[in-house]
């Protein structure tokens, strides 16, 4: 059984995200401490919120040192979900401008709503999934999933892109870099989808 | 493509659900935990839980009992009733709401709109505008429709979504429980006034007043509490019909 982490900086809905893991099997523990983070064989980067705010927070628990250590250096599979997608990134301006985590070379941006769309993108939207991703190997095609958002990647590095989503001028729905993935959409919440994706990222 | 959103509503009041009639809440309806684990089940898109009767009785929301709510509910759940301030959307947040619904609190202090979005983005929190037209304009009553304000629901509506709400839910206190249809003139109304998604909601009780929710009144997406609760309706069948009109909905 694996032993998964979930980062506890007190930045939104970490008992859905461990309830969703521990439901496909995995042996869960929500912490913020840096020995737990030491011994994690998995890492869940969650989060609901503003990116500054966020990234506030996270800094205030002392573990971005910890994290580049582990996830950059030792190669610990980690999974960002929604805002903990895009702390892993260069910086963005929600709520004042912030620094990330920097772990792929992106800025996060306000959506470009088209005619008839409107913001925040909140609902179950398909993803077009780029055909090497391993997180949506087994993902079948025109699934659904739950988005709750108005600010996402719009572009990066198209070699990291593992699903893009057609709303808002269109946003990087999910990314995978080596041992670091992140998802934009809500697989604690996307049901039997996000069932299959978290047990993809159990298995990686 | 972005689906239209179809969300059961359960109205809590003490340690049942009731199904109200013109927001009079009345008869029980069974157990909140059986509900929710037949909604799971069902893969509905969103559920709406009320605590109705927690501004009336002065209380905070029952955290412990949205935990448990939320620990069986793998599909997004959006909490209201009872919240008043930045701490209590923090603890529902945590325990596993996804986004709070803010009603009376809302309209009578808009700045905890703005609070609460900037602490957890616009998109946790939904304002819900309660509206009755009994006095001849589309009125926001609050406090679960006792308590009429006198304020004009367009103009309020704009004015919590410049304060950061990233929903709006339209009620209608006359049409609640009544399954007479929604109420489309109003909706109409603030649709066309707001650029966030509006969530239809009071009113419906069939599948037709849904599809004329989404496609006359142009909402992003409909509730229904009493429709699914008291009939042999089903969110299944109503997004069946919904995609023989037209509208996209999940399969």
């Amino acid at each position: 059984m694996s032993r998964v982490v979930i980062i506890d900086y007190d930045a939104g809905n970490v008992d859905s995200v461990a309830r969703a893991f521990e439901e496909n099997g995995a042996r869960v523990e929500v912490s913020a401490s840096p020995a737990v983070v030491r011994a994690a064989e998995r890492l869940v980067l969650p989060g609901v919120g503003a990116l500054a705010a966020c990234m506030a927070s996270l800094r205030d628990t002392g573990l971005p040192d910890l994290l580049h250590e582990r996830v950059l250096r030792e190669k610990v599979p980690i999974l960002g979900i929604c805002i903990g997608m895009q702390l892993m990134m260069s910086g963005g301006d929600e709520g004042g401008e912030a620094r990330t985590l920097g772990w792929l070379d992106a800025r996060v941006e306000r959506l470009r709503p088209g005619p008839g769309e409107r913001l925040p993108h909140v609902g179950w939207n398909t993803i077009q999934v780029n055909p090497h991703s391993r997180l949506f190997a087994d993902t079948p095609p025109e699934t659904d999933f739950y988005f709750v958002h108005s600010y996402g990647v719009l572009t990066c590095d198209p070699a990291a892109i593992a699903a893009t989503c057609d709303y808002g001028g269109g946003f990087v729905a999910a990314f995978e870099r080596d041992n670091i993935a992140g998802v934009q959409f809500h697989p604690e919440k996307s049901q039997k989808a996000g069932f299959r994706l978290i047990r993809r990222f159990l298995a990686s | 493509m972005l689906k239209t959103r179809l969300m059961p509503t359960l109205l809590y009041k003490e340690f049942g659900l009731v199904k109200g009639t013109r927001f009079d809440p009345g008869r029980r309806v069974g157990s909140v935990m059986q509900a929710v684990k037949v909604y799971n089940l069902r893969e509905v898109d969103e559920l709406v839980f009320l605590d109705v009767a927690a501004t009336r009785e002065g209380r905070e929301p029952d955290y412990e009992l949205i935990d448990e709510i939320a620990d069986e509910c793998f599909m997004p759940l959006a909490v209201g009733g009872g919240i008043h301030s930045v701490e209590h959307v923090r603890k529902l947040l945590r325990v596993g709401a996804d986004k709070v619904v803010v009603n009376t609190a809302a309209v009578e202090r808009p700045a905890l709109v703005r609070e609460i979005a900037s602490a957890f983005g616009s998109q946790a929190v939904v304002v819900s505008i309660d509206v009755s037209t009994t006095n001849g304009f589309p009125e926001v009553v609050t406090r679960a429709g006792t308590h009429p304000t006198g304020r004009d629901a367009v103009d309020c509506a704009k004015e919590l979504v410049a304060a950061g709400a990233g929903e709006l839910m339209v009620g209608s206190v006359d049409r609640d429980g009544t399954m007479e249809g929604y109420d489309l003139v109003t909706l109409r109304a603030i649709v066309s006034a707001v650029d966030v998604p509006v969530i239809a909601s009071g009113g419906a009780g069939s599948y037709e007043h849904m599809a004329a929710a989404l496609i006359d009144g142009g909402a992003s997406a409909v509730a229904a509490g009493a429709m699914f609760h008291f009939t042999q309706q089903t969110p299944l069948e109503a997004k069946n019909h919904l995609r023989s009109k037209g509208v996209a909905t999940r399969r």
